[in-house]
C-alpha cells in the first residue's frame, strides 16, 4: 500500500517540478523583457567597443604623419612571444648628427597574446590598443603589419615650460 | 627465464567487453580529454584518462620568461578562473620580495576573484545542465554570465583571458563605473537565482540523474587530493580562503559551504551555494572598497627574486592552485611548478564511475567540473 502511495506522490511531485521549470521558460516566452541577443553583422554601424578593448596594437599618427616611436626596442624586449620586431635606421638630425630612428615597427598579430606588456612598458606612449576586432583574413601573412606609416617621422618633444 | 616463473596477467578485458574512446572530441568532456572506457554492456568496468592533447609546456616556457611575462601564461591554464591564477603568481612574487600591496588593490583583487568564481560556476551550471540533456540552462546561464564579462571588458579590455594582475598590483586602475556596475550585477543576479532553482535544482529528472551517482566519501576525497567544490561536496573542508587566508579574505565574513553526501548532487549544491556566498562577499567588499590608494605598489622595473623557494596557494573556482617558485637570484625563475586542481580531481573519476553506466560517467565528469588545459598545462 505504502509503495502505491509513494508511486503516485512521486508522479505528482515530478509533474509539479516540471511545471515549475516550464513556467520559467513560459514567462520569458511571453514577456522576454530585456532582449540580450545582438544581431551582429547588421548592427555593425552602431556597435561600439569599450575604450579599453584589446583589439590590436596600433601606433597613433597625428595629422602631420608623425608618431612618438623612437625605436628604443623596449616593447620588443618585453614581448613574451616575439610578436614585435623593431628595425631601426640612422637618420641625420637638425645638427647633422646621425641618430637612431625607427625604420619598421613590425607587429605579428597572429602571435600576439594580448598581455599588454608592450603598451604598458612603452616609455613614450607610442603604441596603444586599436578598437578593431574583425581580424579574420584568408592569408596568414596579412596579419603581419607594419605599424608606422610610410614616410612618417618622429614627433618633436614639446618643451615643457 | 626459468620455467618456475609464473606469468602473471592482469585481465583488463573479458571477451564480451568492448573498449570505447570517449573523446578527444566528445562534447561532454569540455575539451580534448580522451577517456578510454571499458564497457560490458552499458556498465563501466574501468576508465583510463589519456591526457596531454593540449600540453603546451607552460612550466618550461615560464623558465625563460621574466616574472611579469609569466602572468600571461597562467591565464591559459584554467581559463575560467584566469584572474585567480594570475593572483597566485603575483602573491608568490610579492611575498618573496616582501612588497606590501595597497589595501585598495587587495579589495579589487578579491572582488574580481569572486566575480570570476561566479562567472565560472555560472558557465559550469549551464554546461552541466546541457550534459544531462537540459539545453535550456545553457542559454539562461550564458545570459547572466555575459553581465560579468561586460564588467571585465569595461575594466580591462578582455573578457576571458585578462592578464590584469602584475607583481605589485594591477596593470591599470579599474573603470570609474566598476563599483556601480558590480552592485547592479549583484542585484540582478539575486533576482535570477530562483529561476535557476526552478529550472534545474528542483527538477525531478535532474534528481534522478545525480542523486546517489558517483558517491565519493571524505576519505577518498582526501586520499585523491580532490579540492574545491568537488571535495567540499564530500565534507572535506579545504577552502584556502578560510584555511590560509590571502589578500583581504581574513577581513571578510563568509561561511564555507560543506555537504556530506558526496554524490553528484552534493557537488552541484556546493557550487550553487557558493555563488550566493560569493554575492555576499561582493556586497561586503564593494561597500568598503577604498577610493584612494593607487592601484600598484612601487616596484623595480626588473624584478629579481632573492635566492630561495616560495610557495603560494589560492582557491580557484575548481580547487586549490599552488604555485611553487625556485629562484636562483636571476630575473627568470629557475623552476615554476603549478599544482593544478583539475589534475588531482580528474584521477578520482575512474573510482567514481566504476560499476555505473556510461550515462553516469557523463554526469560525474560534469559534476567534477574539469577544465582540460589546466590538467595538461
Amino acid at each position: 500500500m505504502n509503495s502505491t502511495i509513494k508511486y503516485f506522490t512521486d508522479i505528482f511531485k515530478g509533474v509539479l517540478s516540471l511545471w515549475a521549470g516550464m513556467r520559467v521558460t513560459g514567462k520569458y516566452f511571453i514577456s522576454p523583457g530585456e532582449i540580450v541577443t545582438e544581431q551582429y553583422p547588421e548592427n555593425r554601424a552602431t556597435l561600439k567597443m569599450t575604450g579599453r578593448f584589446k583589439g590590436e596594437v596600433i601606433m597613433p599618427h597625428d595629422e602631420n604623419n608623425q608618431h612618438k616611436c623612437t625605436g628604443c626596442g623596449i616593447c620588443e624586449l618585453n614581448c613574451p612571444n616575439g610578436s614585435i620586431e623593431i628595425i631601426t635606421k640612422k637618420v641625420p638630425n637638425e645638427e647633422g648628427k646621425m641618430i637612431r630612428a625607427i625604420d619598421k615597427h613590425i607587429y605579428h598579430l597572429s602571435m600576439c597574446t594580448f598581455c599588454e606588456l608592450c603598451i604598458k612598458t612603452c616609455p613614450f606612449d607610442a603604441i596603444t590598443w586599436g578598437q578593431d576586432f574583425e581580424h579574420a583574413v584568408f592569408d596568414r601573412a596579412k596579419l603581419t603589419k607594419v605599424l608606422n606609416k610610410p614616410g612618417s617621422s618622429l614627433k618633436k618633444k614639446e618643451v615643457k615650460s | 627465464m626459468s620455467e618456475e616463473t609464473v606469468e602473471k596477467k592482469i585481465i583488463l578485458k573479458e571477451e564480451d567487453d568492448y573498449i570505447v574512446n570517449m573523446g578527444p572530441q566528445h562534447p561532454s568532456t569540455h575539451g580534448v580529454l580522451r577517456l578510454e572506457v571499458c564497457l560490458s554492456g552499458e556498465t563501466v568496468n574501468y576508465m583510463i584518462p589519456h591526457i596531454g592533447y593540449i600540453h603546451r609546456g607552460i612550466e618550461k616556457m615560464a623558465e625563460s620568461d621574466t616574472y611579469k611575462q609569466v602572468i600571461h601564461l597562467t591565464d591559459r591554464m584554467d581559463y575560467l578562473s584566469s584572474h585567480i591564477n594570475n593572483e597566485a603568481v603575483c602573491l608568490a612574487v610579492e611575498e618573496a620580495l616582501g612588497v606590501e600591496v595597497p589595501e585598495r588593490v587587495q579589495y579589487i583583487r578579491a572582488i574580481l576573484d569572486e566575480l570570476t568564481r561566479i562567472a565560472s560556476h555560472n558557465l559550469w551550471w549551464s554546461a552541466f545542465g546541457m550534459d544531462l540533456g537540459a539545453l535550456t540552462t545553457f542559454f539562461y546561464g550564458m545570459r547572466d554570465r555575459e553581465k560579468i564579462l561586460s564588467i571585465f571588458e569595461e575594466s580591462f579590455g578582455s573578457r576571458l583571458l585578462h592578464s590584469f594582475n602584475t607583481p605589485g598590483g594591477l596593470l591599470h586602475d579599474v573603470h570609474p563605473d566598476f563599483r556601480k556596475h558590480t552592485l547592479e550585477y549583484v542585484k540582478y543576479f539575486r533576482k535570477k537565482l530562483p529561476d535557476y532553482k526552478n529550472l534545474l535544482t528542483d527538477n525531478v529528472i535532474f534528481h534522478n540523474r545525480t542523486i546517489g551517482i558517483g558517491v565519493m566519501d571524505k576519505k577518498m576525497a582526501i586520499n585523491y587530493g580532490v579540492t574545491g567544490p568537488s571535495g567540499r561536496g564530500s565534507g572535506f573542508s579545504c577552502d584556502i580562503r578560510k584555511a590560509a587566508p590571502y589578500g583581504i579574505y581574513d577581513k571578510v565574513k563568509f561561511k564555507e559551504i560543506l555537504y556530506h553526501e558526496g554524490d553528484s548532487f552534493a557537488r552541484y549544491k556546493v557550487r550553487m551555494d557558493e555563488m550566493v556566498e560569493s554575492l555576499n562577499i561582493l556586497e561586503q567588499l564593494v561597500d568598503n572598497m577604498p577610493e584612494e590608494g593607487g592601484f600598484t605598489a612601487k616596484m623595480k622595473p626588473v624584478i629579481k627574486l632573492p635566492e630561495g623557494e616560495y610557495y603560494q596557494r589560492v582557491e580557484t573556482a575548481r580547487g586549490e592552485l599552488g604555485v611553487y617558485i625556485v629562484s636562483k637570484g636571476a630575473k627568470y625563475p629557475y623552476r615554476i611548478k603549478f599544482r593544478s586542481p583539475n589534475f588531482s580531481n580528474l584521477f578520482v573519476l575512474n573510482t567514481l564511475s566504476k560499476g555505473g553506466i556510461i550515462a553516469d560517467l557523463v554526469a560525474i565528469c560534469g559534476s567534477l567540473d574539469l577544465v582540460i588545459p589546466d590538467i595538461d598545462r
